[in-house]
């Protein structure tokens, strides 16, 4: 008798359990946690980067950035440098999309020159550090197929482990490993493996806030170059929210306007 | 007369800093500095054609900015004076007040009202549809370095795109070298005789418009300008000891666009220009290629190659009549950010030819080095630079930030 209902029981239970294909999973978990991170409006921040060569020395980026998140579409982005001094004013434009190209502006302040550049840098290190421009920019999810792995613990939190492998171009990775806690949807790590899909980078992220009780932002994330023993260390700082930023703070004479 | 405009820019600088120190001292939200100051050393490959000028050049330059905003960033400051002393060439030892303009900021529309810089273009090899300030020759040959302009700029953000009007109420001469510096015609050019065709002389009311646009994957804009411009004609004397400076009027009509697609930005500028003397159409135009991330060494190698044609009679008045330009910009992306550029512009007809290679490397957190080389090639009498042809050169400067 007892067996007739472990039968049945596991009769229903077993199509639903199959119904979701562990990319099905993977990709539940990724919008679960692009959905609890929506309605933020617009946000700035200071960013300070501590880049770390082999030999321990010290290299320091200070920048400013604000955003304005675009609802169906790839947020905009403003980027302006305080350090090192010599780039001081230089600015970023940035109109991110899922699957085409972002677009994208810089501001040369020596010769007040806005000019319009290429996005298909995407694998390149930004400013000299561990992080390469996709690595900072905006997530949306069409930009990647997902697959859930399995649970591991992560900095203390139960987490599900996602492979996510790019699908845009000019990527420099093949996959990579996402630790998501299951607590609030926080990304906690990612392990990056590079083309010939060897692991090239583990970042991790630490010091979580919330911010007007539903979003939550790292204050440290630390990129860990596995390969050449570099680090770049990323500390923000002044978060704030719904600032009353709109479209017209992120066009090309904006970038002319930053300091 | 020189000593006229040192003096009213200098005014014009005290009062400007003047109304900076007020703001530092009565705003809690004190405002910042920052620029840098710099030492350079010139070597030039061979004696000079003329008498006077020697191989070796030094100078220092100053270039500090202040900043200042309030009312949420919606106003603003920026007072940014600019000092050179040269061993050699009194003409390159100069001060300028780079900007000293106040700006107000609102969703719709943008005042800016001061001593300004405003740049206009889309091409690498010349910037022609760039027209509002004036060059600041001496600084450099290749033309990139500006002299402030005094302004009213409003500017109109709508839907169709960003239209910028200006009042220009004072005109800037621009810089040549003196009879002690390199990189100068035979006759030296005497700035304190520049005559005018405008009766208002250098206090002519220039007026300018623009409107300039973007849309998916084009950059556009239109502009028109009307008054002195900026390029005189170079006249000798009655003793036939020196060339004076002629300002003549001009209407100049300038179009630029860019399309940015994947790895390749296609360019092109061109202005229609009519003066007393002449009118004549210049183009420019051409296409970059970046290859990025270059075999996974974070090296950016850009490729560039612009033609740049120009349909005035008289050969001497550019000398980029028919002329091609390849170039090179490579960016490491390393930690103390280098960045080697360099570039030749050909002549299709003749042999002529100019290299130019730049390179910049970061020391530290606050020092830049910059290495600066421009190789001359000019065999043709009536090539505008035909009399540079000895003026080779290579530069060395090292900058501190703060």
């Amino acid at each position: 008798m007892r067996n007739w209902i472990f039968l049945l029981v596991l009769l229903f239970t077993m199509p639903l359990v199959q119904a979701e294909t562990p990319a099905e999973k993977g990709l539940a978990i990724i919008s679960e946690a692009d959905k609890r991170d929506q309605g933020w409006q617009d946000s700035s921040a200071d960013m300070l980067m501590i880049l770390r060569n082999r030999q321990g020395d010290e290299s320091i980026r200070q920048i400013r950035i604000k955003n304005l998140e675009v609802m169906g579409d790839g947020d905009k982005g403003l980027t302006v440098f305080d350090e090192p001094r010599d780039v001081k004013g230089t600015a970023f434009l940035t109109y991110s999309h899922s699957l085409i190209p972002d677009e994208q502006w810089i501001f040369l302040p020596a010769l007040k020159r806005v000019k319009r550049i290429s996005s298909n840098n995407k694998s390149g290190p930004f400013m000299g550090s561990e992080f390469a421009y996709e690595d900072i920019s905006s997530f949306e999810v069409p930009k990647y197929s997902y697959l859930y792995l399995k649970d591991e613990t992560v900095n203390g939190e139960n987490c599900f482990v996602i492979e996510t492998r790019p699908l845009y171009e000019h990527s420099g990775y093949t996959k990579s490993y996402v630790w998501i806690d299951k607590r609030e949807y926080r990304i906690q790590k990612i392990d990056f493996y590079d083309r010939k899909d060897s692991l090239l980078k583990t970042q991790v992220f630490s010091d979580y806030k919330q911010y007007l009780n539903q979003y939550w932002r790292a204050d440290t994330a630390t990129m860990e170059n596995m390969q050449n023993g570099k680090s770049t260390t990323l500390k923000w700082s002044n978060y704030q929210f719904k600032t009353g930023l709109t479209d017209k703070d992120f066009e090309q004479n904006d970038l002319k306007r930053q300091r | 007369m020189i000593l006229n405009v040192k003096g009213k820019l200098s005014a014009l600088g005290c009062s400007a800093l003047l109304l900076g120190m007020i703001c530092l001292t009565t705003n809690s939200h004190a405002g910042e500095w920052s620029g840098y100051s710099a030492a350079e050393y010139r070597y030039f490959q061979h004696p000079s054609l003329n008498a006077e000028p020697d191989q070796h050049g030094f100078s220092g330059a100053l270039s500090p900015e202040f900043y200042h905003q309030w009312d949420d960033g919606k106003q603003s400051l920026i007072i940014a004076p600019f000092l050179r002393v040269d061993s050699e060439d009194a003409e390159r030892t100069h001060a300028d007040l780079r900007e000293a303009r106040w700006l107000i900021a609102e969703d719709k529309w943008e005042l800016r009202l001061g001593v300004g810089k405003v740049y206009w273009g889309v091409t690498e090899s010349q910037h022609l549809v760039d027209v509002i300030n004036q060059t600041d020759q001496v600084e450099n040959p290749d033309n990139e370095e500006k002299l402030g302009q005094p302004m009213l700029n409003l500017s109109l953000f709508q839907e169709w795109g960003t239209v910028d009007l200006f009042v220009l109420p004072y005109f800037r001469e621009r810089t040549f070298s003196g009879k002690q510096g390199r990189l100068r015609s035979q006759l030296v050019v005497d700035t304190d005789n520049a005559s005018y065709e405008s009766g208002s002389k250098r206090h002519h009311i220039d007026l300018a418009i623009r409107w300039s646009h973007n849309v998916g994957d084009w950059d556009v804009g239109l502009s028109h300008f009307y008054g002195t411009n900026r390029e005189p004609l170079l006249r000798p004397n009655q003793q036939f000891t020196a060339l004076n400076p002629y300002y003549e009027l001009m209407n100049q009509t300038g179009f630029e666009i860019q399309r940015t697609t994947g790895s390749w930005l296609w360019k092109l500028e061109s202005i229609r220009r009519e003066t007393k003397s002449d009118t004549f159409i210049a183009v420019t135009g051409g296409l970059e290629y970046t290859l990025y991330d270059v075999l996974e060494s974070g090296l950016d190698v850009g490729l560039i190659s612009e033609y740049l044609f120009d349909d005035r009679d008289d050969e001497s008045a550019t000398p980029f009549e028919d002329d091609v330009m390849l170039g090179t910009r490579i960016t490491w992306n390393d930690v103390q950010s280098t960045e080697l550029l360099i570039g030749l512009i050909q002549d299709v007809d003749s042999n002529d030819a100019a290299w130019s290679i730049e390179a910049s490397r970061r020391i530290g957190n606050r020092w830049k080095l910059s290495v600066e080389g421009r190789l001359f090639k000019f065999n043709e009498t009536n090539n505008a630079l035909y009399q540079v042809r000895n003026d080779d050169y290579i530069q060395v400067e090292l900058a501190r930030y703060f």
